[in-house]
Parts: C-alpha cells; sequence; structure tokens
C-alpha cells in the first residue's frame, strides 16, 4: 500500500507544482464529456479491493484537480453510483432523501433516495491509503491550514520512496510551522532507519507521535539509537511535565478569575458594607440573562451584542440592586442575619421570575469568533481563548475597581462611612446616598460577572446559586473588607482546585476545598489579610 | 415573664411544666395528637371527618419539621446563632435512621442478597463497608441517630467556638459545610446511595411501614418526641446555664468578661441542638420513605430559619407554629399552582424580616400586651432582646 502511496506522491512530485498551478487557474473546466474522469471513477466501482486500490493511485497519478474531493468523499462514503450509472456525490445523508451532485462536473441533481443509489464500498485498508493519500495531495495545496493539517499526518508515516522528496519539499515549504512538522516527520524517518540526527532533531517535539517514535527507537536493537532516544523521551517528559503544570495553573486561574469575578462584588457590598446580600448570584444571573437578551436583540452579531453587554448588564444588575437596597435592606440595618434572610428571599423570588418570564431551561448565549477556539503554545499546550478573554477582564474590573475605591470621592465616602458612620455623616457626606451608590456599583459588578460567565457557563435559572457559596467563601478566605484580599484567595482558591482534581476527581477536589477553608476560618477567623485598626471591631 | 422569674429550686428538667406556656403548648400537642388519632380511627372513612392515612403521615411529617425548627430555635433564638446548617444534622440523623431500614429489608431486595443493600449489588461491592456495620441493630442505630450529628456538632462547633467564629461568619461557614456534605452524599463511592439515597424500606422494629397503624404510631411518637423535645429546650433555656446563653446572644464579650466560659455553653447547646436535628430527621425518614442528599441542600436549612423566624424565633412554641404554617403552605402551593410556590417562600422572607421581627408569636403578645394594657396601667417593657452583632 505504501508502495503506491509513493508512487502517487513521486508522480505529483513531477507535476506537483504544475497541479497547484492548475487548480488556481482554470476552475471551471469543462468536464460534461469527460471520459478520462469518468474511466477512473468507472476503475474504483471494481469488484476487488486490490483493483479499488490500484484505482486510486490512478486517480492520484491523473492530474485532476478533482482529485481530493473525490478521494475524501470516497473515504466519507458519499462517493455513489445512482442507478443510471452516474457518479454522484452525497451533500447531505441525514434525512430520507439526499441531496446529490455530479461527481464529475460538480451541479447539482436535485435528491435522490437512498435506495437509488449504490456506495462505493472501502475496507480499513483502503481508508487509511486514502487518509495518506489526501495528506499527500494536501501538502501542494495553496491552503496554509490544510498543508499544517497534512504534515501533522504525515509524522511516522514517512517511508523510504516519501522521504527524499520530503527534503525537497522542506526546503521549497514557506511557513514555519508546515517546515517544522515536515522535519519531523522526517526526523521520524530517520530514528527508524538508524540515523542518529534524526534524535537530535526530534528532542523538544512535544507531539505524541513524535513520543512514540522515539520509544520504539528506546527500545530498538541499536544501542546507539536506543540510548539517544531514551535521553531525549527523558527530557520531552520533564517538558511536558512542565506544560501539563502550566496547563493546570491556566485552568486554575482561569476558574479563579471566575470566582474573583462574582466574588468582588459581593466583596463591596458584604465586605465594605457589611451588607449579606444571598441574591447576589441571582445579580449574576440578570448580567448573563442580558447578554442572551442582546444577542436576541442584535441577530447576528453576538459580538457586537457581548460588548454592549457589558455595559447593559452592568445598569440592569446595578438597578435591580438599588431597588433591593432601597425595597428591603435600609429597613434591615444593623441586623446581618435578618438580611440574610431577607435577601435569601429575593433570590428565590428573582428566580422564579426567570423560570416563570423566560424559561427553566438553559439559554444558548453565543461566543463570538473573536472569542471562540485556542491559542497552541505548541503541541502540549494550547490555551482556550474564551478563558484567557474572561481572566483579563477580571484582572480590568479589579483594577477599576481598586481605582474607584482608592481614587474616586464615591470611594472616599464609602471607606468614610464604614469606619465611622456618625462621623462621616458630620462631615458632610450623605450616608444614605453612599450606602446606594456602593450597593449599586457592587451589585453592578456582579451584572459584568454574569455577563462574563455566560461565555463560560450554561445560562439558566440555577446559574447564580452555584456560585454564592464559592464567592462568600472567597470573600471570608480573602479577608472582609479587602480587596487584594478576594483577588489573591480567588486565584488561589482556583489553582487549588484544578491541583486537586487530577487525583481526586472533581466534587471531591471541591469538597476538600471547602473542608480547608472551614479550618481556615477556624485559624484565623478575619481571612488572609485581615482588617487592622478600627475598621476591624465593625 | 418565666423567662426572667427566678423558680423554685425544684429540679431543671420539671422546672418547665410549672409555666404558663408550656402547659398550653403541651395541652395543645396532647389534644391535638388525640383529636388526630380519633379521627382516624373511631370515624368510619365514609365520614367527611375522618382523617386518611395520607393525612396522618402528612401531620406526621410536620411534626418531625415542627422538631427540627425547635432545635434551630434553640441555637438561634438562645444563643444567637443563625445555623444555616441543621439540614444536615437532620440529614445525618435520617441517614442512620434509613441505614438500619436498609438492613431491615435483608433478601427481599430486587438483587436478593442477604446483607448488602441494592444499591450496593449494583455497584459491584462485595462486602459492606465499616461504617454500615452495626446499623442492623436498632439500639444502635437509634444510638447513632443521636450521637453521629451529635458527634459532627461537636467537632464542628468545637473548633468554631473555640476560635470565636461567631455572627454571619458562622452562617456562612455551616452553610458550607451542609453544601460540602450534600456534595459528598451524592458521590455513590460515599456508600450512601449517591443521588437516590436510601428508600425501599420495608419495616421498622418489626411493623410493616405501609401499614396505617404503623403510620399513625409514627405521627404519636413523632409527636411525644416533639413534646419532649419541646420540654428539654425549655428546661435548658430555663436553667442557669440557658441564662448564660442568653446573656451569650445579647453580648458576647460582656459575658466572657464576667468570667464565663462562653465557648463551652455554646458548644453544649449547639450539640443538644444538632442531637435534636437529628432524632426529627430519624423521625421524618420513615414516614416520607426515603432520604437523599438533597436534605443537606443549603436551601433547606435556610428554609428551616425561615419556619422559626415566621413563627417568632426565642419562643419555641413559635417555632412549632412557624413549621407546620409554612409546610401547610407548601403543601397547598405546591398542589394547586407548584410555580408560585418559590414566590410565596421568597415573598415570606422578605415580608416576616422585615415587617414581622418577632414573628407571629411576636404578633400574639403583641396583641396580649395591648390587651393588657387597656386593663392595667403598667405594662412592662419588651424584654425580647434585638441582635447584638459581635
Amino acid at each position: 500500500m505504501r508502495r503506491f502511496l509513493s508512487l502517487g506522491l513521486l508522480c505529483l512530485l513531477l507535476l506537483g507544482i504544475t497541479v497547484t498551478a492548475q487548480a488556481q487557474t482554470d476552475s471551471t473546466a469543462d468536464t460534461t464529456d469527460d471520459p478520462a474522469a469518468l474511466e477512473l471513477l468507472e476503475a474504483l466501482d471494481a469488484s476487488s479491493y486490490p483493483a479499488k486500490s490500484a484505482a486510486i493511485v490512478a486517480i492520484l497519478q491523473s492530474d485532476d484537480k478533482r482529485a481530493r474531493d473525490w478521494l475524501q468523499s470516497l473515504l466519507d462514503g458519499r462517493l455513489q453510483r445512482a442507478d443510471d450509472g452516474r457518479f454522484v456525490v452525497v451533500l447531505d445523508n441525514s434525512g430520507r432523501e439526499w441531496p446529490v451532485a455530479d461527481a464529475l462536473t460538480g451541479d447539482p441533481l436535485g435528491e435522490m433516495s437512498r435506495r437509488d443509489l449504490d456506495r462505493i464500498g472501502i475496507n480499513n485498508a483502503l481508508r487509511n491509503q486514502l487518509r495518506s493519500a489526501i495528506a499527500v495531495v494536501d501538502l501542494y495545496s495553496p491552503d496554509v491550514e490544510r498543508r499544517r493539517t497534512s504534515a501533522t499526518r504525515l509524522l511516522g508515516e514517512v517511508d523510504d520512496e516519501l522521504a527524499e522528496p520530503l527534503s525537497e519539499l522542506i526546503a521549497e515549504e514557506e511557513d514555519a510551522q508546515v517546515q517544522r512538522r515536515l522535519t519531523q516527520a522526517l526526523a521520524i524517518y530517520q530514528v527508524e532507519n538508524g540515523q542518529l540526527e534524526g534524535v537530535e532533531t526530534l528532542r523538544g517535539s512535544l507531539h505524541p507521535r513524535v513520543r512514540v517514535a522515539l520509544s520504539r527507537a528506546a527500545n530498538g536493537d541499536d544501542p546507539i539509537i536506543a540510548d539517544a532516544a531514551n535521553e531525549a523521551l527523558v527530557s520531552i517528559e520533564q517538558n511536558l511535565k512542565i506544560n501539563r503544570g502550566l496547563e493546570t495553573l491556566y485552568f486554575g486561574l482561569s476558574l479563579g478569575s471566575v470566582l474573583v469575578l462574582a466574588a468582588i462584588g459581593l466583596a463591596i457590598t458584604f465586605g465594605v458594607m457589611g451588607v449579606i446580600n444571598m441574591a447576589h448570584g441571582e445579580l449574576m444571573m440578570l448580567g448573563a440573562y442580558t447578554t442572551w437578551a442582546m444577542q436576541q436583540l442584535l441577530p447576528g452579531q453576538p459580538g457586537l451584542a457581548l460588548l454592549l453587554s457589558i455595559p447593559a448588564g452592568f445598569m440592569v444588575a446595578a438597578l435591580a440592586g438599588i431597588a433591593i437596597e432601597r425595597g428591603v435592606i435600609q429597613f434591615l440595618k444593623g441586623r446581618p442575619l435578618e438580611t440574610l434572610l431577607a435577601t435569601f428571599g429575593i433570590s428565590l423570588i428573582l428566580q422564579q421570575l426567570v423560570r416563570t418570564g423566560i424559561s427553566p431551561l438553559n439559554r444558548t448565549v453565543i461566543t463570538p469568533e473573536w472569542m471562540s477556539g485556542s491559542l497552541v503554545v505548541n503541541d502540549a499546550l494550547s490555551l482556550t481563548l474564551n478563558r484567557m478573554y474572561v481572566l483579563g477582564f477580571a484582572l480590568v474590573v479589579f483594577a477599576s475597581l481598586m481605582l474607584i475605591m482608592r481614587r474616586t470621592r464615591l470611594g472616599l465616602e464609602v471607606r468614610a462611612v464604614t469606619q465611622n458612620r456618625a462621623m462621616a455623616r458630620s462631615m458632610g457626606i450623605r450616608a444614605t446616598r453612599v450606602d446606594i451608590m456602593t450597593f449599586a456599583l457592587g451589585s453592578g459588578v456582579a451584572g459584568l460577572a454574569g455577563v462574563a460567565l455566560s461565555q463560560l457557563t450554561n445560562v439558566g435559572p440555577n446559574l447564580g446559586q452555584n456560585y454564592i457559596i464559592d464567592s462568600f467563601m472567597v470573600v471570608v478566605f480573602g479577608g472582609v473588607g479587602n480587596l487584594w484580599g478576594t483577588l489573591v484567595a480567588g486565584l488561589s482558591l482556583g489553582v487549588i482546585n484544578q491541583v486537586l482534581e487530577p487525583w481526586a476527581g472533581a466534587v471531591l477536589a471541591k469538597i476538600i476545598v471547602l473542608v480547608f477553608i472551614i479550618l481556615f476560618i477556624q485559624k484565623r477567623p478575619r481571612g488572609l489579610f485581615p482588617q487592622k485598626g478600627r475598621a476591624a471591631e465593625g | 415573664m418565666s423567662l426572667t422569674t427566678e423558680s423554685s429550686t425544684n429540679f431543671w428538667l420539671t422546672r418547665p411544666f410549672s409555666e404558663r406556656s408550656t402547659q398550653i403548648f403541651l395541652g395543645v400537642l396532647l389534644a391535638a395528637l388525640a383529636l388526630v388519632t380519633i379521627l382516624h380511627v373511631a370515624v368510619p372513612p365514609d365520614n367527611p371527618l375522618h382523617v386518611g392515612a395520607y393525612t396522618v403521615n402528612l401531620f406526621g411529617k410536620y411534626l418531625s419539621y415542627a422538631l427540627l425548627a425547635v432545635a434551630v430555635d434553640l441555637v438561634w433564638g438562645y444563643l444567637g446563632i443563625l445555623s444555616l446548617g441543621h439540614g444536615a444534622f437532620f440529614a445525618i440523623g435520617g441517614y442512620a435512621m434509613g441505614m438500619y431500614l436498609m438492613r431491615q429489608i435483608g433478601e427481599r431486595g430486587t438483587y436478593g442478597h442477604p446483607v448488602l443493600p441494592d444499591f450496593m449489588v449494583f455497584l459491584n461491592w462485595d462486602s459492606l463497608p465499616w461504617y454500615w456495620l452495626g446499623f442492623d441493630m436498632a439500639w444502635f442505630a437509634f444510638a447513632m441517630v443521636l450521637i453521629a450529628p451529635g458527634l459532627l456538632a461537636l467537632v464542628f462547633g468545637f473548633l468554631a467556638f473555640r476560635s470565636r467564629v461567631t455572627g454571619v461568619y458562622l452562617s456562612i461557614i455551616t452553610q458550607a459545610l451542609t453544601f460540602a456534605l450534600m456534595l459528598a452524599f451524592f458521590r455513590n463511592e460515599m456508600g450512601f446511595g449517591g443521588n437516590n439515597g436510601l428508600t425501599d424500606f420495608r419495616e421498622l422494629l418489626g411493623y410493616n411501614l405501609r401499614s396505617n397503624d404503623t403510620r399513625l404510631g409514627l405521627f404519636l411518637a413523632t409527636g411525644v418526641a416533639l413534646g419532649l423535645g419541646y420540654i428539654l429546650c425549655r428546661a435548658i433555656v430555663t436553667s442557669k446555664l440557658g441564662r448564660v446563653s442568653i446573656a451569650t446572644r445579647d453580648a458576647e464579650a460582656r459575658t466572657r468578661f464576667l468570667g464565663y466560659r462562653v465557648e463551652r455553653f455554646q458548644l453544649f447547646v449547639f450539640v443538644v441542638s444538632a442531637m435534636l436535628a437529628g432524632l426529627a430527621g430519624a423521625l421524618y425518614v420513615p414516614q416520607v420513605g426515603i432520604i437523599n442528599p438533597s436534605e443537606f441542600s443549603p436551601i433547606f436549612s435556610i428554609e428551616i430559619v425561615l419556619w422559626v423566624a415566621l413563627g417568632g424565633r426565642a419562643t419555641l412554641y413559635g417555632a412549632v407554629i412557624g413549621a407546620i404554617l409554612v409546610n401547610y403552605a407548601k403543601t397547598v402551593f405546591t398542589g394547586v399552582m407548584p410555580d408560585a410556590w418559590l414566590f410565596a417562600l421568597g415573598a415570606m422572607f422578605v415580608l416576616v424580616t422585615v415587617f414581622l421581627p418577632k414573628g407571629v408569636a411576636g404578633l400574639f403578645r403583641h396583641l396580649k400586651r395591648k390587651q393588657r394594657a387597656t386593663s392595667t396601667l403598667a405594662d412592662k417593657p419588651n424584654n425580647t432582646p434585638e441582635e447584638v452583632s459581635a
């Protein structure tokens, strides 16, 4: 099989550049009467698998620009023959009637019943041959992404006849990534053939196939190669361990950033004002639903909707917060336990409002294109973009809150009122107004957290409930009334959780963290960064 | 008021019997138990006054909730500790009872294994975990109903009170405690039936749990337990120890400065309360026929606090009234319009805390005082103290 493939490649190499050039220039060649192409396809419909294999090679050797499509649809089982002998490509085989297109011309032929069609069968050996063949064809594709995928596919698949043309290809390749992959593919071939320089090239690569090749070499007969391979493997393992650590750290920081976002608003209302707001989670839920509503209002522009929901989510949650403060909390001043109960009641009402008003089911919030996908650092480490955005967003929110509390008049007044309400009032600070503003700020930040969360988790009526205990834990762990404490506590709890998860499982990790915090509070009842001086007596 | 009157030197446990409020409470409770029994047994089923087995069962459930509410009122009303984790003690007591009931199924389970409960056979376990041993003996299981929640409360309370965690902080970590336990009990590996919990119970002490007589018996037992629990709590709060704990509630630091080891009083009352909650759970489980991790959910624990708040905290009988009222409302609402229940519950939380800080019991007292004020001019000032945060 390999030989056939290589024959195909050699042939392609001869015609190589021509194929690509042709593919680009005469994209709409007239093929209605195309006996040559028809013959190629006829050969595929042979009765024996070796004959089909030969037919695939023939297709590869033809310089037909449709070769790749044929091979791909053959691989997918979509290349079929209609009752009248025409070759067709099934475009969608999900329903009862399948839309089809002519395999030669690409013209749509309407729908056909599956009973009128006859699939060209393949077996596993052919499937492998097809995949490799497609990879080889793709190496000449003008599309960089395609070349990258096919180069990755060739890792460990290179044989004698492919090796030599490959080195020429490497020299001609313009994209650094494809070049590196092809070099690695070639190096694996070299290692397999006892050439020591291949090991050197492979050292430092993290791709799993490279590791497979190296460990095979490490167990091979040649002691020199085996030693070198072993040595390379050790360094790769070390590298992998570092990368795994970095990945855990990244996930931990991402989880931590969510916790910080959820808790930072609470750190304002609970930590600074001393008001227990059990409806904080539901304010987050409102923010998340605002994102959803924005995307409903602006269909087709999820990115713009998301950006607009940042101020909108803040406003919605802040207004809801003001309503809660004016409607309930102001009457319960100095009775923290009653405040806890009343706001818990509000949280139940808000949840049920969403359940009956919108739906008890989760809503889908679309992730805009610029936020999806991931940043590939190397073969073992890729960082998902949406988490990175949320992490950055959390830090920005934190920094702006810090600025507000430290550098603005509102922040000054808030701190004054918390430290000594009567004194602050006698200095002309309108304490009630400060209360409202502070609560609105804390609630608004909850709304922002909801907007961010809509990109990571399901948006449903229970969204807030899932975070409320965690966020209180973060605030208490970090030290009430201390924003830095909340940041440190949130991020470290996130990382601890992720570090524990691999060996304890997700649920047990969470339990361990909770028990840890419960014990920690026994030891330091005022958290990581306790307030000192007069503020501590509140 | 009975709280402040210096009672005679009789035995502390019998002291509550000399109180008007206790006498009235016990009288009403006994009358209710007797009435339900008579209406269930003596009145023929076609008579509209007949109380069916389902209703008896429902009342039994309410009474076990009432006992739980009394336990919460003991710590919240007289010690100033708002526990948002009493559902955990309730559930642990329930699980202890459930484990006994599971072992009583014996070979009659779906898989017919003589020792292992069905879910363990399903999980391919080959032997009982060590903590299930002994639960085939009733006395051991019944002892664990009190010991297991008591022990948890002892350890947790010891750590918390020693480091002077109070007020809101304590509320939040009790909530975290029950949340952590809920997550833990949801795990199959814990050996408590995971998500599904323990169910399919057959008999208790040889009595078939599905028979009406057993249901009536359980209802009466719960009523008696509620009465005894009430007397015990009353005895505690009227004793010297009770008065120290009330002092702790009102001014913890001052009490400490007077030379009392505040944390010991707190720990004692907290553990007693947890054991009562466990007992309530144990009486609840055979009546509803299932125990699963949802009893650990923080919402349930916070709901218990609402019962007490609605009934009126620091009265004990208020807790009973509140538990029965709220749960009756829940039964009605979830039957008629299930969607509205959470609205009603949420509204109750808000309205009670804002407009009715002393609950229904406070309303009674208020009316009574008004009545008295019109007859005599000498009206004593209200001595139900305000919450003082440390």
